[in-house]
Order: C-alpha cells, then sequence, then structure tokens
C-alpha cells in the first residue's frame, strides 16, 4: 500500500526528519487558507500515488496568491499521467500546499528491501534530483548502496559511508546519522517496504530537509498497522481492482480485448505471454488464487463481464487443490447468473479435470473446450476475429 | 535418490489441526509421504489423522524422529514457526504460509545462519515432491511421475505447468519443488541448481522464472561456469505492463536486471535453451535429452 507525500511527511516528522512547512488540501478555499499562513513563494504538489510528477506537471510554483489559486484549481480534478503512473492517469483530489525552498544540492536518498542480499539497503546519491534512474545507468559510480545487517542494525559507520560520498560537511554529516536512524526506527517500526527522499536537499543555510517523500508499506503487515491502513487513498486505484482485493482476487486492468481469468500469478502472466504470443492482447491480469474456489470464480467472471472491452473470456486453470469439476460448476454458474454474451475458451487441468470437461461439455451454454494453454490462446485470439 | 526428498524422509506438520494443515497432511499420507505427526500449540496429546500431536516441534522431533516439516501457520505467526522449526534441528523446513511480513523475513534469514545444515523452502511455496516416493505441499499429487526432469520454479501452477509437460513426453520428474512468491524468501535458484547438477536422477532441468529480482540473472552465472546438464528456461512476464510505480529505488537496486527480457539475455548467454511459450517447456526438454 503507497502513502501521499503529505502523509509521509506527517511521518517523517513524528520521526524527527526535517520537511518544509506544507499543508493538504482538498479544495480552493483550504489552498487559499494554507497559503496565507506563511510567506510565500509556494510549490504546489499534486497529491498520486506515482512517481515523475515534476515532469509532467505535477509540481508548479507559485509567487504570488492569484498563482497559487490558478494552479489548484488547474490541478484539482485533473487526470495526472506520469511515467510511473497508470497509462490513464492517477486522480488528483488533493495538493499539497508547501513553502518553497531555496536549495544550493539535491540528494537522492532511500531505503529499500534488497532481494538479494536479504537485507535492508540503503541507496544514496550526490545527484538527487529528477533523473536519477538516468544516473544509476550510466554513471554507477555516483551512486553508493550498502545493506544493513538486521541483528547489528545500522552502525554509525555506515552513517558515517554515506555522509562521505555525498560530501557533506560536519553538521550535515550529523545530521545525517540522525536522518539515517529516523528512517530505519520508522521502516521497520511502521512495516514499509520503501522509503524514498528525493530530493533531500541542502537549504542555502545549510540544513538538510527532506522536499519529496514516498513510502510504501508491506501489505503482509497492514493486520499490525491499523492506524496507517486507515490512510488508504482507494481513488488512487482501478475500481476494479479495489473490487478484486474485496474477493481476495489479484486484477490489474490492460488495455487489450481478451479477459483472463487464471490461477496462480505466474501461470496467469505467462497466459498473457501466450495470447500476445499469438497475435491477441489480454485485456486484464486477473489471478484467482493457487487455492481458488466456485465463488470466487463467479465473482471474477462478473468483473471481466463488466469491463465493456472484453470481447473474449479466457478462462485457465491448473486444479491443484481446486477440483476442476467445481470450478467447472462455477464457470456455468457465473455464465448462467452474468449473462455472458461473449465467447468463453476454458482450458481445465489438474485434480478431477475429466469429470470437469464433461460438466462443461454437458451444459447448455456455449463454451469452447481447449487441450492446452497453446490451443485456449490460438482459440480466444480467433474467437476476437484475429490472427 | 533425487534431491531432499525421498522415501526416508520422516514429516511433520506444523498447523495440522489447522483446515489447510489438515486437508493437505490427508493428501500426503494418502500419497504414501512418510508424515509421523504434527504440531500445534495447546493441542499436544491429542491425535489427529491418526497421528500424533505435540506442542513443541522440539518434543515432535524427538519423538518421531522427523527431519522435515510442512508448514501451514498463518502468517503472523509463521515465521516464528520456522524458527522454532530450525531450533528444534529440522532439515528441511517446507513454508507453505502466505503473507509473512517482510520485517518478519529479513529477521528470520539472519537468524537462520547460525543452522547451516537447515535449509528452508518458501515461504509462499507450493512445496517439494519427489514423485512415488514423498509429497511435502499443496501441488496435485495425479500430474507427477518418477522420471528425470529437475523442476524449479518460483510460481505453483506454472511448475505444475512444467509437471503436466514432461508427465506427458514420458519424462517424468525427479523432484520438483517452488521457492516461493515473497521477495524474501529460502532456497533459491543456484541453490538447487546445485543439488540437481549433483544428483544422478536427474538428468535435464527445467527453470521457470518470472520478472522482478535478479534470480535467474544470478542462476544464470551459476549455470554457466558450473551445470553440465541441459537446462530449459522460460520466463513468465515479458508483457506484463511496468504497472504503477512508486520512486526509482526498485530499478535502482535491481541494476538494469529484474526484466523478463534481461533474464532471457543472462541465461541465453550462459548456455540455457530457453522458449518464449510455457506450452513448450517440455518439448525443449525432450529434445535437449534426444540430442
Amino acid at each position: 500500500m503507497n502513502l501521499h507525500e503529505y502523509q509521509a511527511k506527517k511521518l517523517f516528522e513524528e520521526y524527527g526528519i526535517a520537511v518544509p512547512p506544507g499543508k493538504p488540501a482538498h479544495s480552493i478555499k483550504e489552498a487559499l487558507r494554507h497559503a496565507a499562513e506563511s510567506h510565500g513563494p509556494w510549490v504546489i504538489k499534486a497529491q498520486v500515488h506515482a512517481g515523475g510528477r515534476g515532469k509532467a506537471g505535477g509540481v508548479k510554483f507559485a509567487d504570488s496568491i492569484e498563482k497559487v489559486e490558478s494552479i489548484v484549481r488547474d490541478m484539482l480534478g485533473m487526470q495526472l499521467i506520469t511515467k510511473q503512473s497508470a497509462p490513464t492517469g492517477q486522480p488528483v483530489n488533493c495538493v499539497l500546499v508547501q513553502r518553497a525552498s531555496n536549495f544550493v544540492a539535491e540528494i537522492y536518498l532511500a531505503m529499500v528491501v534488497d532481494r538479494r542480499t536479504k537485507r535492508l539497503a540503503v541507496i544514496a546519491s550526490r545527484a538527487g534530483g529528477m533523473d536519477i534512474e538516468e544516473v544509476a545507468a550510466t554513471e554507477p559510480e555516483k551512486i553508493l548502496s550498502l545493506t544493513i545487517d538486521p541483528i547489528l542494525g545500522l552502525q554509525s559507520f555506515q552513517s558515517r559511508r554515506v555522509a562521505q560520498a555525498l560530501a557533506l560537511d560536519a553538521t550535515q554529516n550529523k545530521q545525517l546519522s540522525a536522518i539515517l536512524a529516523a528512517m530505519f526506527r520508522l521502516f521497520l517500526e511502521k512495516d514499509l517496504s520503501l522509503i524514498e527522499i528525493n530530493p533531500l536537499i541542502i537549504t542555502d543555510t545549510g540544513e538538510l530537509q527532506a522536499l519529496d517523500a514516498k513510502i510504501s508499506i508491506d501489505d503482509n503487515a497492514l493486520y499490525r498497522q491499523a492506524a496507517l491502513a486507515e490512510w488508504r487513498d482507494p481513488t488512487q486505484e482501478d475500481p476494479k481492482e479495489n473490487v478484486a482485493r474485496r474477493y481476495d482476487l489479484n486484477y490489474v486492468s490492460l488495455d487489450g480485448n481478451i479477459g483472463c481469468m487464471v490461477n496462480g500469478a505466474g501461470l496467469a502472466m505467462a497466459t498473457m505471454d501466450v495470447i500476445t504470443l499469438h497475435g491477441g492482447q489480454p485485456a486484464n491480469f486477473l489471478d484467482v488464487g493457487g487455492n481458488t474456489n466456485a465463488d470466487k470464480v463467479a465473482e471474477a467472471f462478473k468483473l471481466l463481464v463488466s469491463d465493456t472491452k472484453v470481447k473474449a473470456i479466457l478462462v485457465n486453470i491448473f486444479g491443484g487443490i481446486v477440483r476442476c469439476d467445481l470450478i467447472a460448476e462455477g464457470i456455468i454458474q457465473a455464465v448462467r447468473e452474468v449473462g455472458v454474451n461473449v465467447p468463453v475458451v476454458v482450458r481445465l487441468e489438474g485434480t478431477n479435470v475429466d469429470r470437469g470437461r464433461k460438466i462443461l461439455a454437458e451444459t447448455a451454454f456455449s463454451i469452447t473446450a481447449a487441450e492446452d494453454l497453446g490451443d485456449a490462446a490460438r482459440k480466444a485470439v480467433a474467437a476476437v476475429g484475429g490472427a | 535418490m533425487a534431491i531432499l526428498v525421498d522415501k526416508n524422509t520422516r514429516v511433520i506438520c506444523q498447523g495440522i489441526t489447522g483446515r489447510q494443515g489438515a486437508f493437505h497432511s490427508q493428501q500426503a499420507l494418502e500419497y504414501g509421504t512418510r508424515l509421523v505427526g504434527g504440531v500445534t500449540p495447546g493441542r499436544g496429546g491429542e491425535t489427529h489423522l491418526g497421528l500424533p500431536v505435540f506442542d513443541t516441534v522440539y518434543e515432535a522431533a524427538r519423538e518421531t524422529g522427523a527431519d522435515a516439516s510442512m508448514i501451514f501457520v498463518p502468517g503472523p505467526y509463521a515465521a516464528e514457526a520456522i524458527a522454532e522449526a530450525a531450533d528444534a534441528g529440522i532439515r528441511l523446513i517446507v513454508c507453505i504460509t502466505e503473507g509473512i511480513p517482510i520485517r518478519d523475513m529479513l529477521n528470520l534469514r539472519a537468524s537462520l545462519r547460525q543452522y547451516p545444515e537447515t535449509r528452508l523452502i518458501g515461504p509462499n511455496s507450493p512445496g517439494i515432491i519427489t514423485p512415488g516416493q514423498c509429497k511435502i505441499g499443496i501441488m496435485p499429487a495425479s500430474i507427477h511421475r518418477p522420471g528425470c526432469a529437475g523442476i524449479m520454479s518460483r510460481s505453483g501452477t506454472l511448475n505444475y505447468e512444467a509437471v503436466h509437460q514432461t508427465t506427458q513426453l514420458g519424462l517424468g520428474q525427479s523432484t520438483c519443488l517452488g521457492n516461493g512468491g515473497d521477495p524474501i524468501h529460502g532456497m533459491d535458484f543456484v541453490e538447487c541448481l546445485q543439488l540437481f547438477e549433483q544428483d544422478p536422477d536427474t538428468r535435464g532441468i527445467i527453470l521457470v522464472g518470472e520478472i522482478g529480482g535478479t534470480e535467474e540473472e544470478e542462476a544464470a552465472e551459476y549455470i554457466q561456469a558450473h551445470v553440465t546438464k541441459p537446462v530449459v528456461a522460460y520466463i513468465a512476464g515479458v508483457t506484463a505492463p511496468p504497472g504503477k510505480r512508486m520512486g526509482h529505488a526498485g530499478a535502482i537496486i535491481s541494476r538494469g536486471g529484474g526484466t523478463a527480457e534481461a533474464k532471457y539475455r543472462a541465461l541465453q548467454a550462459a548456455g540455457v535453451v530457453t522458449v518464449r511459450s510455457p506450452a513448450e517447456i517440455g518439448s525443449a526438454l525432450a529434445a535437449c535429452l534426444k540430442r
């Protein structure tokens, strides 16, 4: 689960990481009230769950109250499309009104789970700002990364190494140690999976300040982070994805016209790959779970049918725990209940597959059976008139 | 032979009285796995599925001589269950549970270093099976046949796909296991490759990877240097959209790796036979073994 910048900054303040003065606003009136509380100039920042806002017009400078008003008017209600957003963009329902800071340097500082070393990693670079990935690709020597031993925790020599790589002076060195220690504590106490500060600025008076803040929370730990779980903003997520989550389905909307329903994330990705390989376009990624049942199958069908761009449905279930005859019954029940009027291609394999296939063959509904994954993809692509 | 588990492996189930634990214990028994007991704190002394239930893994291991454990304990308690099994001297811990917090796994992985003899499969794994001998996990038994393909994967159902194809083609499997879908997990491809390379029953190896992380790239490096048996690989997610992202840290930490194309390139450079369709995994291995 992701947090908005203003929420992340609230946590930063709680843990003693300096941020510029600023407040979130959901209306023009509220934004103007916040602006009036401090002297300008201000920076208006769209609050969306995606990076790359600066280059996409989601961060704007205002040197007058009138400017604040016109920027907020344009921003609120817009769909902000960035390099990291969903293809249709993220809705802007909230802006952060923040006092503009003068700075002499931009630092990149992040803490993230490193799968390779199975530890938390600190990533730091003096070349912070909007092009950090470019720097990572072309000048990797400008980026320092080190990992934290969970038994020792963050050590002071590690903070000193980071400070050295960032070419900080003695006072800033101290500030950086405090920031790193706070990040480490925050990461563990709140069960995070990412903290990114880009940029951490050195102000014109020599102070370190988090100009931006990105935080992601480990979904598996939300059960013990109830307060943070309440900060979820469903408007930043696809409405279908929200419905899917309620039924414990994993759904991602895509551009094509073949709706897919698969058990297991790996097999779901593979099904998309095979559809594409045969000249088709998947309309979605939908994983009903390795451990699915007939009810989940029915809910998944409703989700697929509610998508008007779906012109055919491909069901690919490899029954392990779940028996194919139950899945077959779930499919028929769903087709009956929701009134599916697009071709349905079903590939069943695994436990009780013969009974499952028999049930599908005997139904009055027209369901095309497929032999294997390749055959299923060919038939689905043919059904939408492609390839 | 095979790897890690065979007909002599003595298995207990942690969480045997739970719905999932009981169901899959029953399935394991029917398959012929030597399941010798279970652990549920507070239920020690009871009998479940005809097997003794213990309060602690320590007691279960002492009384039954178990050397492997299958874990179905819910996410919030599963990391502790793994630690308990390691502490009790269990040699092979297979954690099926999904939804374990990352922080718990980070600490656990560091702690497991004090048990160099212990191997962890998972969490969020379908388990491990040596066909005809021992099944620890949730995979459908009926698709497996004893044979020569060593199969390892990150995904569960895609593992079944590879198993099914090798069975249809008459190759069968030596041992199949799923590494687990969580970012921090136990055995990785390199450790599996080491074992498959040494196992006389395994004539060819199937690697089923997917986007994210750099385990496939590390496997490619290892194969190039140490593996003489044919390896066939499929990577899921070539067409997966980049998706919503938060920031740059993920991209920086994976050092340009992690995409399906990067993984295919690394594996091809290491001499691995790669297939673009998951439907061709089995036939590709059959072709390798015929040569």
